[in-house]
């Protein structure tokens, strides 16, 4: 936020004349070729019925039907398992490398792993996990050989709810510790020796201090997790092929063939997953707001 | 932190979970990878990978993905850095909206993205408000879909991208930079390209890289796109056979690694996260 004292202080310069403005109009003119006008397209579709006029009938209809309801719940639910999952998990992790009192040499280790982890997804993810959960998976024959347990047989499938929340948790996690690391070495070493100072527990330190602070980043950075999960199509595709219909793998057959048999609820379909991402996207940055005042 | 620290028994827990979580998977697609002859252990799965010839073949795929990411990085370099240069130069005013809009592929999704493009670039387009065509419709021909493919990663690898260069901008003095140069007679071009640039290069090594691991699997565009890059060709091979793509899943998670170890490397671990899956 550094940039707040930069635009401060040239906010008393003369507005820039038309012509300094023509720098930027590349730029501009992409975002709105290739990012404004494509979504600008299906906002606008969703408005129309399938004769071309103007309604709100589409809206309407994605909470009336069970089909597309019943994908965003998924969607929804399987965001927030992994959201919350890997933000504990993830957030456990950041502690142990940061001022866990582990030596500094795992901490780089972890934060470069982090960063492979967090980019490693889609089709070679899906796969990575057949091989290691899959009906003849490393730790589904391990389980089977050494402990009798075939999970298959115990209702665990890595094609079903469980078992995509396990693969997305190896995107989520790792993202939970680039995000957590820097704001866990934001913690001043000062607050915690007052508090120490003044009688305080390691638990009473935790619970009235450190927690309150980080608790806008941890809750903030929960929520981008979980608009990671919701926008994941490739991944949730290559491992169940389509048999659990969250939102993205809707739209996608939405977009092979009007499965829908309307197009404007097709669109609308979209815009309401790009709504929920906006809405998640803006809690985001006004929890991050909030931490900065105390994490510099 | 007061007295002598216990040893971190917790830490140590969590840390092992971690790596475990990390490794199996990997050490799993490894494992399997490497069976393909029966009763013994051998490179087999990844000389069959390179060798395939069906659904169009390893080596062009992965080529075309190859060439996708170096035209999506140099053509994200052209637009990003001279508009980063100029808003820190010239134009902070427009430092929110831009930064907003290198934002949008968080809320814009690959899936939504590429309906959208589908849906407005399928149509002849138009002069606005006359029916005279301006250009035809991009997603029936090549060229066209390669310019959807390269445009598309590049609003994908924005956040990414713009970030970096940014950072990177900030830590040297554009201004100063600038003024220097222009004092010396150089003109815009020369000021970017001998000035602006090798500065901000590690920045943009490190965009570059980030964009690299996005676009070197995608799947979402190419596949809706019909471009029979890596990720859709993985995704093929997959769906047909079991020990290659077991290896060549190896193979691009060694990649990833190699991007990322590399930003690591030369940004001295200030490298940034990805996400949108």
């Amino acid at each position: 936020m550094t940039e707040i004292t930069v635009m401060g202080a040239r906010a008393k310069l003369p507005a820039p004349s038309w012509r300094t403005w023509l720098g930027v109009v590349p730029f501009f003119l992409f975002a709105i070729l290739f990012l404004f006008l494509p979504s600008g397209r299906l906002l606008v579709g969703s408005f129309f019925d399938d004769q071309g006029h103007l309604s709100f009938g589409n809206i309407l209809e994605l909470v009336e039907q069970p089909y597309i309801l019943n994908s965003y719940w998924l969607s929804i639910r399987i965001s927030a398992v992994t959201a919350l999952g890997g933000g504990v998990f993830g957030f456990l992790l950041a502690y142990a490398v940061t001022i866990g009192g582990l030596p500094r040499s795992l901490r780089t280790a972890l934060i470069t792993f982090s960063g492979v982890a967090s980019n490693f997804a889609g089709v070679p993810l899906a796969f990575a996990f057949v091989a290691t959960l899959g009906r003849t998976g490393f730790i589904t024959a391990l389980l089977k050989t050494y402990f009798g347990w075939n999970v298959y047989d115990r209702g665990f499938s890595l094609y079903s709810f469980a078992g995509l929340a396990l693969t997305y948790m190896y995107f989520q996690f790792p993202l939970m510790v680039l995000i957590m690391a820097p704001a866990l070495d934001g913690l001043k070493r000062e607050w915690r020796e007052a508090a120490e100072n003044l009688g305080a527990s390691t638990t009473q330190y935790w619970l009235k201090i450190a927690l309150p602070i980080l608790l806008p980043s941890i809750l903030g950075s929960m929520i981008l997790l979980f608009g990671n999960a919701f926008g994941a199509y490739a991944t949730a595709y290559a491992l169940t092929g389509g048999t659990l219909p969250i939102i993205t793998i809707q739209i996608g057959a939405q977009i092979r063939g009007d499965v829908l048999h309307n197009p404007g609820l097709g669109y609308a379909m979209a815009m309401g997953m790009v709504f929920i991402m906006a809405v998640s996207l803006a809690g985001y940055s006004w929890l991050q707001g909030r931490t900065e005042r105390w994490l510099r | 932190m007061s007295g002598v620290r216990r040893f971190p028994f917790w830490s140590w827990v969590w840390f092992a979970l971690g790596v475990l979580y990390f490794v199996l998977p990997l050490y799993a697609t490894l494992d399997f990878s490497l069976r393909m002859e029966r009763g013994a252990i051998g490179f087999k799965a990844y000389q069959a990978a390179f060798a395939a010839t069906s659904y169009g073949g390893f080596w062009p795929a992965f080529s075309l993905s190859l060439q996708y990411a170096v035209l999506t990085i140099i053509a994200s370099i052209i637009l990003v850095v001279p508009t980063a240069y100029w808003i820190r130069l010239r134009v902070p005013q427009a430092r929110r909206v831009v930064e907003f809009i290198t934002l949008m592929p968080f809320v814009v999704p690959a899936i939504i993205l590429v309906f959208g493009l589908i849906r407005v670039y399928s149509q002849p387009f138009n002069i606005p408000f006359t029916s005279i065509p301006l250009i035809g419709s991009l997603t029936n021909s090549p060229w066209g879909t390669g310019i959807l493919m390269v445009a598309g990663y590049m609003i994908l690898g924005l956040p990414y991208m713009f970030r970096s260069v940014d950072t990177g901008m900030r830590t040297v003095d554009v201004r100063t930079l600038t003024e220097a140069a222009q004092s010396l007679g150089a003109n815009w071009f020369t000021i970017m390209v001998r000035v602006i640039l090798p500065n901000v290069r590690t920045a943009l090594l490190s965009g570059a890289l980030l964009t690299f691991a996005i676009v070197i699997g995608e799947v979402v565009l190419a596949s809706y796109l019909g471009i029979n890059s890596f990720g859709p060709y993985l995704f093929l091979v997959g769906q047909h056979r079991a020990y290659e793509p077991a290896a060549l899943t190896f193979l691009t998670f060694l990649l990833t690694w190699v991007a990322m170890g590399l930003i690591q490397l030369i940004t001295g671990g200030q490298g940034q996260a990805a996400g949108a899956h």
